[in-house]
């Protein structure tokens, strides 16, 4: 009994052993292979959307080969040839820029608002709680892409209302998720004694409670880059968001739907480039899940 | 079990009053006028008047909106702007292809999924897991109108084992239902996985192989019944899912559904076709929770009796 003390202490008391909320995190996360790859893959996407512009062999929208049309890849054209002429390869590095932009900022803007939300409902509850969730429900009673289409029908076809839509369809889902979150945690000790000493519900709800839901919400985001990516290359699919000539992957593989016939590859690269941008971020998100859930240990 | 079914129905009523007053609002918020849009883009100030007079859009918005609700709930949504067909007549048309595209993705993507799900669970961190959910994975991220493209691409024009576009037999529905289904065999693929592994640690579990019973009997008899109980949830807002996956499905596809009534109508700015629709798909959403709830209420019961 008293080594197991001595030692207890001993360890808590070495530099070595003092663990950091970060530092047990990347141990935990380190061990997640598939998702250090996935992560690695999504940072080099990353690079890559910031630098295309530099990076592409030809303008993406203004370069015609005439000589060409519908080319298969070739050493010139990596990727071939679209119907117009124009290089696939260069519209696909600069199209990363539209579909992961679309992607992060809506869910980053839905997820500001639901967190903020759920927080003020977790918090005060009462009738503030009461409308938030109802107009959750409200937002959950379409499928998600229909509400996007439909707030896309209200504000016009293009990127920016795109982005508007799916961000609006994120935010219910973090807003239940933190509510949870701080409905739990409020009733814990340290909350009841940061309130004793006076602090300010402001800074109880952003000192205090809101570290204690970042995790699951940084996973959930995570989650949820990837049906955004999806839901906003759709809307683009259905001619609603990015507008021609802009290169975006939904807004390919609509016109590519023309060519199926006698130039598959015109629709098989932008399908790939969408796919394996999901996958890098699901296969992230799942590795951050299991490296903070707490539930998941063995 | 009635007054549970009861409390549940009445705490719709909100719910489906504020999507029914957003989707009356929706043709008010929309830029431009709805009479002008309705009498069409060469109509006189006289001809839009009239129509005006003839919706009812020069009453106060309270007196609108109850008449718009009373005739929605005659399942009159009025005059389609591109056809001038009733509106309920070309969604009638276009009800039974969605309806029959839905089910038939739903029949084979629950079936393996809940295959994948059990065998990855019972297989865990084995060749099976990690094939099952590669393949789960990869589902979830390959978009249902790319997925549709390459499908088409691969058995339709270079194969030419199948169809491309159209409904008209059964050979038709093999595709669509294929990329419909996809994303939701992968959901439910990994939510049985997680659901079975959970259930496989209990303690009864343990006790069954403790008083020796062979492996197969403890998966299917001890564990599965008590994994399925999430999975039914799962399944219910996966049907939901379905309906909003069907739009695009549809497009690929050239599917004579409601998803690609949808979206002509929002190319051609139909406006009482989008309203129905919008109404309809969320009606059946709501619809189909409910169920989910009861039959988890019925699996349950301990959420009938709080």
């Amino acid at each position: 009994m008293d080594t197991t003390t001595s030692t207890l202490v001993a360890n808590a008391v070495a530099p070595a052993a003092v663990r950091t909320p970060v530092a047990e995190f990347w141990r935990k996360f380190k061990r997640q292979h598939v998702a250090m790859v996935a992560g690695g893959f999504v940072v080099a996407l990353l690079l890559l959307a910031v630098f295309a512009p530099w990076l592409v062999p030809f303008d993406a929208e203004n370069f015609f080969d005439y000589d060409a049309l519908n080319a298969a890849p070739s050493a010139r054209h990596w990727f071939g040839v679209d119907s117009l002429g124009r290089d696939i390869f260069s519209r696909i590095l600069m199209g990363s820029r539209v579909s992961l932009a679309a992607g992060l900022l809506s869910v980053m803007v839905g997820a500001a608002i639901g967190t903020l939300l759920g927080l003020l409902a977790g918090y005060y509850e009462g009738w503030w709680d009461r409308i938030v969730m109802r107009l959750s429900d409200v937002l959950f009673a379409f499928p998600g892409i229909l509400l996007a289409i439909g707030i896309v029908a209200i504000l016009g076809n293009g990127m920016v209302n795109v982005i508007v839509a799916v961000a609006v369809f994120s935010v219910p889902a973090f807003a239940r998720l933190v509510r949870g979150n701080v409905l739990s945690l409020k009733h814990q000790t340290y909350i009841e004694a940061v309130r004793s000493i006076g602090a300010p519900d402001s800074v109880i709800m952003l000192r205090h409670l809101l570290p204690g839901t970042i995790s699951s919400v940084v996973v959930y985001l995570t989650m949820r880059i990837g049906t955004s990516i999806i839901t906003a290359a759709g809307l683009s699919f259905l001619g609603l968001g990015a507008q021609p000539p802009t290169p975006e992957w939904g807004a390919m593989l609509n016109a590519a739907r023309a060519d199926m016939f006698n130039a598959p590859h015109v629709a098989l690269f932008p399908s790939l480039a969408i796919f394996v941008t999901v996958l890098a971020f699901n296969l992230l998100g799942d590795g951050l899940r299991d490296a903070l859930d707490p539930k998941l240990e063995n | 079990m009635a007054v549970y079914l009861f409390k549940r129905l009445l705490g719709l009523l909100p719910t489906l009053l504020i999507v029914a007053m957003l989707v009356f609002g929706f043709v008010h918020l929309l830029p431009g006028d709805p009479a002008r849009l309705a009498a069409g883009v060469d109509a006189d100030a006289e001809t839009v008047e009239l129509v005006r007079r003839d919706l009812g859009l020069d009453r106060p918005l309270p007196q609108q909106f109850v008449r718009f609700f009373g005739h929605a709930l005659q399942g009159d949504f009025g005059r389609s702007i591109r056809t001038k067909r009733p509106v309920s007549a070309e969604i009638a048309d276009r009800f039974g292809p969605t309806l029959g595209l839905t089910v038939a993705a739903m029949a084979w993507s629950v079936a393996l999924g809940l295959v994948l799900g059990i065998v990855s669970a019972v297989w865990r961190n084995r060749w099976p897991d990690r094939v099952g959910m590669t393949l789960a994975v990869s589902g979830i991220s390959f978009p249902s109108f790319a997925l549709g493209m390459v499908l088409m691409q691969i058995f339709s024009v270079q194969l030419g084992w199948l169809p491309t576009v159209g409904a008209d037999s059964w050979r038709h529905y093999i595709l669509p239902s294929l990329t419909l289904g996809a994303a939701v065999a992968a959901v439910m693929a990994r939510f049985t996985r997680s659901s079975f592994i959970d259930t496989l640690k209990e303690d009864y579990v343990r006790t069954a192989r403790a008083k020796g019973l062979g492996e197969p009997v403890v998966v299917i008899k001890h564990g599965l019944r008590n994994a399925l109980i999430p999975v039914v949830t799962m399944m219910g807002l996966q049907f939901g899912y379905l309906l909003g996956g069907s739009i695009l499905v549809e497009v690929v596809f050239n599917w004579p559904g409601m998803g690609r009534l949808l979206v002509d109508a929002v190319e051609m700015r139909d406006y009482p076709v989008i309203q129905a629709l919008v109404l309809l798909f969320s009606l059946e959403f709501i619809v189909i929770n409910l169920v989910v709830d009861l039959l988890y209420a019925v699996i349950n019961p301990t959420i009938r009796f709080k």
